[in-house]
Parts: C-alpha cells; sequence; structure tokens
C-alpha cells in the first residue's frame, strides 16, 4: 500500500535525508568490478537475441544463408522501408492501438470504481464480491478461451475489435482489483471524515479526492494492462480471422508464415513490431518495476 | 473483520476530535459513525451497483460465464454449431485421460514447473543478491534484464526460433567458432527440444523474478544489515541469514505465480513449435493440446473438457500450494489484506 509506491526509493530516503551533499555531489558509488562484470555478461545474453532480430533486419537473405550468426554488411534498409512503406503494418499498429488503449482505459474505469466500493464501503457481500474478482485469477484466459469463443461468436463480436477488447477488461479486472483495492484503502480516513464534514457525499469524494490520491496506482494498473493487450496472442488468435482486424502479435505470425522464404523481411517486421512496447516500456519503467513490487506486497 | 475496524477508527477520531476541539467537532462527527452503517439503504445501495455494477457485469459475463459452460459443453460431442445435444457424459474426459498425447503434454508441463522453478530461482536469487546495492548504473542494469519480459511472446518466438533452426545464428555461429560438435538440430530434435524451450523461458522470464526478488529485498530493512555487520558477520553470511530468510514470502509468491504460469503454457511452444511438431519434439501442454484437439480440430465440445482439466488441476496444485507453502504469507494478499491494513491504520 503505502509500500506500493515507496518500496523501490525506500533505502534512499535516509541517506538522502543524512547526507544530502554527498547524493548531490557524486552520485551513487561505483560497484565492485566483479559485479559489473556478471551484470555485463548476464545483460548481453539478454539482448543478443534482441539485437539477432534487429540487425537481421539489415542484412539480406543471401547474407544470412552465407553466414548466419553474421553482422550486417553492407547495411541494407529495404526490409525496413519495404514494411513501413507497405500498408499491413500500418494497419495492424492501428488495431493493436486501438485495442491497448480501449483495454487500458475500461480496465482503470470499471476496476476503479470497483474497488473504490470495495475499499470504502461496508455492506454485506462485499467479501463475496472481493472473493469473484480474486478468484478470477484462477481463470487465466488459456482456460477459458474455447468457451469465450463461443460467447464471443454467440454475441456477433467475432472478427471485430471489441471481441477482443470486451474480455481483455473482464480479465485484467482482477489484478487490477487486487491492486487498486489496498491502494484506496490506505488513503486516511481523515481525510474522508474532512471531506463528509465539508458536505461532500461518497460519491463526490470518489470523483474529487480518490482518483488524484490513487493515481499512482491507476498508472501502475493501467501500464500492465496496457503491455498485457499489445502482447496478447491467444485471444486475438481465436476471434479474429480476418486480416484486416489483426493485432501486431497476430500480423508477426502471419507474416512470417507468409514470407517464411524471406527471413530478412521477417526480422524486419518482428523488430518493428516489438519498438512501440520497448518505447512504452522505457517511459514507464520505474512505475512497471514498482507496481510489481505492489502487486507482491499486495 | 475490516467492518469492525473501519468502525473502532472512525469512533477512535471523534474522541480525540472531542479533546481538541471541544463540543462543536464531536457532535458533527460523532453520528457519522453509527449513521454510516444504518445508512445501508436505497441510496447507497445504489452508489454501490451504479459503481460495482459495470465491473461485475463484464466480469461475469467474460470470465465466470464462459467457464460455466466450458463444465457444460464438456458433457456433449458437440461441433460448434447449433444446441449440443449428443450428450455423452464423462466420455471426453475418459478420452482425455486415455489419450497418450495429453499424458505426453501433462509430463511435459510437468518438467516445465519443476525446470522453470529450478532453473529461473537460483539464477534469479543470485543476480538479485550481487545487483541489490546501491551503485551506479543500477537501474539501467534492471531495466535491460527485464527487457525480454516485456517484449511479446510472439516477437520472442519468432525471433527464437528463426535462430534456432538447423541453419539459423546459433549453428552458424558454433561453425564459426569451430565448436561445430555442439551444432544440434535444437528444435526438432526431441531429446534436446525440451531442454531448448527451458532456456527459452528462463531468458523471457528470468528478468521477472530478479526484479521481484529486488523489491522483495529492498523492503528488508537496512538496520538488519547494519547490525549483522557490526556483530562482524561476513558478506555471504549476511547474505545467506538475513537477506534470504527474509525473502522468504517474495520467493513463495513468485514460485505460486511461476508454477501456475507454467501449467497454462501456450503461447511460445505454439508459435515455435506450432500444434503438430510440439508433439513429435516433445514440447507439447495441456494448453496446445486443448486448441489442437479443441478448436483446431472443429470439436469444442472436447476442447471445453480439456479446458476443464486444465482447470481443475492447476486449481488442485494451486489449493494445495496455498494450504502447505503459502499459509502464513496470503493471510493478507488473497483474503482481504489483513495485516498490511492494520499495519496502515
Amino acid at each position: 500500500m503505502s509500500a506500493f509506491v515507496a518500496v523501490p526509493d525506500a533505502p534512499d530516503a535516509p541517506g538522502v535525508l543524512e547526507a544530502p551533499p554527498r547524493k548531490k555531489a557524486k552520485g551513487l558509488p561505483w560497484g565492485s568490478p566483479t559485479v559489473y562484470f556478471v551484470a555485463l555478461v548476464v545483460i548481453a545474453l539478454m539482448l543478443a537475441p534482441i539485437a539477432y532480430i534487429v540487425l537481421g533486419g539489415f542484412r539480406t537473405n543471401s547474407q544470412i544463408t552465407v553466414d548466419p550468426a553474421g553482422f550486417p554488411n553492407p547495411w541494407n534498409v529495404q526490409n525496413y522501408l519495404g514494411v513501413l512503406t507497405g500498408g499491413v503494418f500500418w494497419q495492424e499498429v492501428l488495431n493493436s492501438t486501438i485495442v491497448a488503449v480501449v483495454t487500458t482505459l475500461g480496465v482503470i474505469v470499471l476496476g476503479l470504481m470497483a474497488s473504490y466500493v470495495l475499499a470504502r464501503y461496508t455492506f454485506r457481500g462485499r467479501g463475496v464480491l472481493y472473493a469473484l474478482f480474486a478468484a478470477g485469477l484462477m481463470f487465466p484466459i488459456t482456460v477459458a478461451i474455447t468457451p469465450l469463443y463461443i460467447v464471443v461468436r454467440n454475441l456477433g463480436l467475432m472478427n471485430s475489435l471489441g471481441g477482443v477488447i470486451l474480455p481483455q477488461i473482464a480479465f485484467g479486472l482482477p489484478t487490477t482489483i487486487i491492486i487498486l483495492v489496498p491502494f484506496l484503502r490506505a488513503i486516511p480516513d481523515e481525510i474522508q471524515e474532512a471531506a463528509f464534514i465539508d458536505g461532500c457525499s461518497r460519491l463526490g469524494f470518489f470523483w474529487r479526492m480518490v482518483l488524484r490520491l490513487s493515481l499512482p496506482g491507476v498508472i501502475t494498473v493501467g501500464i500492465l494492462a496496457f503491455i498485457a493487450s499489445w502482447n496478447s496472442y491467444l485471444l486475438p488468435l481465436f476471434l479474429l480471422n480476418n486480416e484486416a482486424t489483426f493485432t501486431l502479435p497476430l500480423g508477426v505470425q502471419a507474416f512470417s508464415s507468409q514470407y517464411s522464404v524471406d527471413t530478412a523481411k521477417v526480422l524486419a517486421f518482428t523488430s518493428l513490431s516489438m519498438i512501440p512496447a520497448l518505447i512504452f516500456f522505457s517511459l514507464f519503467e520505474r512505475r512497471i518495476v514498482g507496481g510489481l513490487t505492489g502487486a507482491v506486497k499486495g | 473483520m475490516s467492518n469492525t475496524r473501519e468502525n473502532t477508527s472512525t469512533g477512535i477520531l471523534p474522541t480525540s476530535e472531542l479533546a481538541q476541539h471541544g463540543g462543536s467537532g464531536a457532535v458533527a462527527s460523532l453520528p457519522s459513525g453509527p449513521r454510516r452503517r444504518r445508512r445501508t439503504g436505497w441510496a447507497m445501495r445504489l452508489e454501490i451497483a451504479l459503481l460495482a455494477g459495470p465491473a461485475a457485469l463484464v466480469f461475469i459475463a467474460f470470465v465466470i460465464f464462459p467457464v460455466v459452460i466450458a463444465a457444460y459443453y464438456g458433457f456433449f460431442r458437440w461441433q460448434g454449431y447449433g444446441p449440443a445435444t449428443d450428450f455423452i457424459g464423462l466420455q471426453n474426459y475418459i478420452t482425455i485421460l486415455e489419450d497418450s498425447a495429453f499424458q505426453q503434454a501433462l509430463w511435459h508441463n510437468f518438467l516445465i514447473v519443476i525446470g522453470s522453478l529450478v532453473l529461473q530461482g537460483p539464477v534469479a536469487i543470485l543476480l538479485a543478491l550481487l545487483l541489490n546495492r546501491k551503485m551506479r548504473g543500477q537501474s539501467l542494469i534492471r531495466v535491460l534484464i527485464f527487457v525480454p519480459y516485456v517484449i511479446a511472446e510472439v516477437v520472442v518466438g519468432t525471433g527464437w526460433s528463426l535462430m534456432l533452426a538447423t541453419n539459423g545464428a546459433l549453428n552458424g555461429m558454433l561453425k564459426n567458432l569451430g565448436l561445430d560438435f555442439l551444432v544440434h538440430d535444437w528444435l526438432s530434435d526431441p531429446n534436446i527440444a525440451i531442454w531448448t524451450l527451458l532456456a527459452i523461458l528462463t531468458w523471457k522470464y528470468v528478468g521477472f523474478a530478479v526484479i521481484l526478488f529486488l523489491a522483495g529485498l529492498q523492503g528488508i530493512p537496512e538496520e538488519l544489515y547494519e547490525a549483522a555487520a557490526l556483530d562482524g558477520a561476513s558478506y555471504w553470511q549476511i547474505q545467506r541469514r538475513i537477506a534470504l530468510p527474509l525473502l522468504g514470502p517474495t520467493l513463495r509468491i513468485w514460485a505460486f505465480l511461476s508454477i501456475i504460469g507454467a501449467l497454462q503454457l501456450f503461447d511460445l511452444v505454439y508459435i515455435i513449435w506450432g500444434q503438430y511438431v510440439a508433439s513429435t519434439a516433445g514440447t507439447s501442454t495441456m494448453a496446445t493440446y486443448m486448441v489442437a484437439n479443441g478448436r483446431n480440430a472443429g470439436n469444442f465440445g472436447y476442447g471445453n473438457a480439456v479446458a476443464v482439466v486444465i482447470f481443475l488441476i492447476s486449481l488442485i496444485v494451486a489449493l494445495f500450494y496455498q494450504r502447505f507453502v503459502l499459509r502464513r504469507d496470503t493471510a493478507g494478499a488473497i483474503t482481504g489484506d489483513r495485516r498490511t491494513g492494520r499495519k496502515n491504520r
């Protein structure tokens, strides 16, 4: 809860209080060379496959055939240009963006409202409601996918982005609620009391105070929902058969089977498709890491 | 439980105000405690329904209801169109349990569960202990280790399958280095494929574990380390006697997430191996079996029955784990957050 946001920075706090000049002047101390060496090896292992994908996109197929593990020589941007100038890639980026943005908004709005009720109202059945949502953690999309396909088809939402968005919101709710409820509960009662004394209704309190005070938690939840949606594969695989509605993961797979002989082009397409998630991640890295901390401390 | 807690805390507040501000403050706020409880009237019910209703509706329609109809259709031979009429009782379940392909998939899932715990756990603990100090570049290192976790399974799968192909980059590199005896069919050799899968899983998910463990380590009060150091404990003694035991709860939750994830594994296997190769290469999982024999075979009744089996297996494992391993830790996390809640009040 309070630990939720504070944990990643907590160890720094006392140091900052005691000796602010030292921290400002020199920054953090250097670690031992062993640590950096191990870290370097690990990072190299982590990034090598990604580098392979990105660099492979700059090679030609004949280069790849002659030496599968070589560097681009000469560098060749045709693959990337081909993907970027074709309409397929952008259509899929658009689809993925729509799905991810609407899913994220839906998860936040519905999750925040439900969490507010669960955190700050006392009523009979609250425990049951919470348990119902928490039980959702036990129903990953893998288990529900076959029947979900039937439900979505009966609703006439096959091959529409809405058919992907609604289930994704539903499956995002358990995590969201489990992260947000403690967060909303941690808002001091004094603030609520004060707001009530000043004539604020519970709903008014929700709009004026809760939304602002829970912003860090909301951002965390939103990022998790966005990345999960952006990378989601199984649900679109079942629900989207029409190429015009493909999201990026489906697109990557379709592209790689369509151009299975054109390895370089597949690599270019693949590396372009991971850029948005990487940008998003690097922007919000602190939040994501903090959010996972909160999810564990929950 | 939190019911009484809230009442006591609102009860305490007005009295302290009474002491400070005299009568007027107390008069204003004192009745609010009892009144609020009585006021679970229609207005409040409306608010609750308005706020929690949409979420509950979406959740029930797309999570609970599908699981329920999965249990229903699992008793039918049904091709997915029209009403299900061919009731066959437990026949689907008997077929599943007798099918050697499913048994193999179950065995692979078991190997993946154990392999993930054994490979990722120690590696992640060592990395987290190593990186758990204030030093330059720590946040950069953390981010870079975490990158594979953020990239889509499809991207990861496509990249790895090209890299590990018989004529792929890994074999090419081994040849360039003169290590020809190490060249293998990493993906199609049934003796190796499951290890390849475990290696890819480790690569993809170890960063997640490291981040969790680092977060857990940072929750340990620094005084404990200082006190131990004052008592003459060495660096590794401190890690073993203080950091590791206190990391326990984080470790247990990570293991839980890892086990459930491994039981439900689908994306990477399906993308890299596809439904047919997965079973010959020895990497099929229960989920790929479900998709191959349910949806792809047009046999939706059967697919639903497999879903129910996967769910029951996961549920049994989860309940076992919570009963015997997570007992202490989840008193808060799963059932309404008692511990942390109290701490904050």
